[in-house]
């Protein structure tokens, strides 16, 4: 198993950092409701995980403790060996982490290219730029080959309000993959998918380049189980098992936990 | 339904008729319009426009309400007077005008900047709030200032140049100056809102929260917000000042504030040219509604207007005309353009075999 790595020197090169994301005693409380207790994680560059766990087990809050969108009441992050606790959000995605969320938040009143070239442009130079993008932008360019990696191509110019749900959650999909991400968080990207939908988004996760790691929150085990390398299952706020996904799969305490979790969900506190 | 973008092709050469009807009407107006109406009636409607035209660039597409722009805009008409030629021997520092007009815009916009680095970081109701408080605060000041502002008094005799042997105060050429500057405007909000920065912002009004999720930062959006905002609200104060002759504290009252919100919102936020309806609208009743009602009623007049647009209408007068022109266009597409029409039932097939 990982151990978290205690001294990641702050100049490490990411490319020699070993890990994309480690979290040390990370708590997440409001007010008196304690969210996340003492999470160590530590997702090595290009990783791919799965985290499972029954509804308030934590896991939305552990993305958003990761984003800083709700900052950790205490604990450290570290993001490709740099120290992130106190850096806002917009810092973070520039260097190079993503996430999409459980409900699509898209930007309904923008066509789907002008959706992804933002998320492009956010990355890069030019935010603030009174010119209209050019064909030839780099920036529109790569808004263009994810349009066509994520199957939008023929929804180019529809507004996001009049996409289905299943093309939304593939605009997310593109969103996240702007600029140069090195790890992506998914927030249940299956979630309201039809079984053909889930197939295509398994493939477009499997043929992500390998130094892409990503943590995906799932409740489909079909889906977290074929493209997850290790699997951390949460509960109550804490983690509960790590392991590969035949150990998860197979291991006693967690089919207890999964067919039975009504009868103890208050249980393990 | 065919897309927004296959609306603009449906015309020939891709130009709507409206607007070409619009702009000869707009450069002819002068020669048949009466020195009243070119003057009092088309350059003010265009100023006041020109204000609008801010609010709606921040509001409609920044999604943030702010009630100061007519103090932006106040703030470079007094600049103008301090720092160029007035009649009334406070201040008056006597420099030439276009370096007077160059400080006012930029003093204007930095002004904007920073009640922008002070309300954004709220939203809604707050933003209002916070921008209302400043405005009354800038009018209390100039109100008691003496000193540089000229307290209750204010500023009179302030001249735009003469250049080119026109007196720019004339209406004629000053109707066609104002034009010029409002056209100017409208064209570069119509033309920026397709920008990165202008993509930004309409994200930052849908959902904060993701764009920050996509590497920009929110707070430094907005605030560049304001300050394009208070360079289009300064240079429509520059006029403003040139217009009335003089400038006084009432110009940055709350009752100009809220006229000009009830401008931006009767003309309808969608659109850049929103803004400049509603001017219209508003600068006609101002003018005419004595005619038909007492002096003291027109607030009456003017609140019912209001009231009624915003109950019938809460897209404003810009919503009522796209109604009307979707019901007159509607049918005649489906006979002349069909063929466009139809296509937006071939693109659509990728989703019946995803979803």
């Amino acid at each position: 198993m990982d151990e978290p790595g205690t001294a990641v020197p702050r100049s490490a090169l990411p490319q020699a950092g070993q890990f994309a994301l480690e979290l040390n005693a990370v708590s997440r409380h409001f007010g008196a409701l304690v969210a996340m207790t003492d999470i160590d994680m530590t997702i090595r560059a290009g990783e791919r995980r799965a985290v499972l766990g029954s509804n308030g087990a934590g896991k939305t809050t552990l993305f958003n403790a990761i984003t800083g969108d709700f900052p950790p009441t205490s604990g450290r992050v570290r993001l490709f060996g740099e120290d992130v606790t106190y850096l806002p959000v917009h810092e973070r995605i520039r260097r190079g982490l993503r996430r999409t969320y459980q409900i699509s938040l898209l930007f309904s009143g923008l066509s789907v290219i002008e959706n992804i070239f933002l998320a492009c442009r956010g990355v890069g130079r030019g935010r603030h730029s009174l010119l209209r993008p050019r064909r030839d932008d780099g920036a529109m360019e790569m808004a263009e080959t994810l349009l066509h990696a994520v199957h939008l191509d023929d929804r180019r110019d529809t507004p996001v309000a009049e996409l289905s749900h299943g093309q939304q959650r593939q605009l997310e999909v593109a969103l996240a993959l702007s600029g140069a991400p090195r790890l992506i968080l998914f927030d249940e990207p299956a979630a309201g998918l039809s079984p053909t939908e889930r197939a295509d988004l398994v493939d477009i996760l499997q043929s992500l380049p390998p130094h892409i790691g990503f943590i995906l929150i799932e409740h489909d085990m079909d889906v977290a189980l074929r493209v997850a390398e290790r699997v951390t299952m949460m509960h109550n706020g804490r983690i509960f098992k790590q392991g590969t996904p035949e150990e998860i799969e197979n291991d006693p305490e967690v089919q207890e936990l999964y067919l039975g979790h009504g009868a103890n969900g208050a249980g393990h506190a | 339904m065919p897309g927004a973008s296959g609306k603009a092709n449906a015309y020939p050469l891709g130009i709507n008729p409206a607007f070409l009807l619009a702009a000869v009407f707009l450069i002819a107006y002068p020669l048949f319009a009466s020195d009243f109406f070119t003057f009092q009636i088309g350059a003010y409607s265009l100023i006041l426009g020109t204000i609008a035209l801010s609010l709606t660039m921040l509001a409609g597409y920044g999604g943030m309400v702010s009630i100061a722009q007519m103090t932006v805009a106040g703030f470079a008409a007094y600049i103008m007077a301090i720092l160029g030629t007035n009649s009334v021997g406070v201040m008056g520092l006597g420099w030439p005008w276009w370096l007077t007009a160059v400080l006012a815009i930029l003093g204007a916009a930095l002004l904007s900047t920073f009640i922008g680095a002070i309300a954004a970081r709220t939203e809604g109701i707050y933003t209002i709030m916070i921008t209302l408080a400043i405005a009354v605060a800038f009018f209390y000041f100039v109100r008691q200032n003496y000193q540089i502002f000229n307290g209750f008094t204010g500023f009179a005799g302030i001249k735009p140049p003469t250049l080119f042997g026109v007196y720019w105060r004339d209406p004629t050429p000053f109707y066609y100056l104002t034009l010029a500057i409002a056209a100017f405007f409208y064209f570069a909000v119509l033309y920026g809102a397709r920008s990165s920065f202008g993509l930004g912002l309409q994200a930052v009004r849908d959902n904060p929260r993701r764009v920050r999720a996509l590497g920009i930062n929110v707070f430094l959006h907005r605030v560049v917000a304001y300050f394009y905002a208070g360079i289009i609200a300064g240079t429509a104060g520059v006029l403003l000042v040139w217009f009335n002759g003089r400038v006084s504290p009432g110009i940055v009252g709350v009752d100009m504030a809220i006229d000009i919100l009830v401008i931006a919102v009767v003309g309808g936020m969608r659109a850049p040219i929103g803004p400049f309806l509603g001017a219209i609208a508003f600068v006609l009743l101002e003018n005419f509604a004595i005619d038909l009602i007492d002096r003291e009623r027109f607030n009456t007049v003017i609140g019912l207007a209001f009231l009624l647009v915003v109950l019938f209408s809460p897209d404003g007068l810009l919503g009522i005309w796209r109604r009307m022109e979707s019901r007159i266009r509607l049918p005649r597409a489906n006979v002349r353009w069909g063929g466009r029409a139809n296509r937006g039932d071939w693109h659509p097939a990728g989703s019946p075999e995803r979803t």
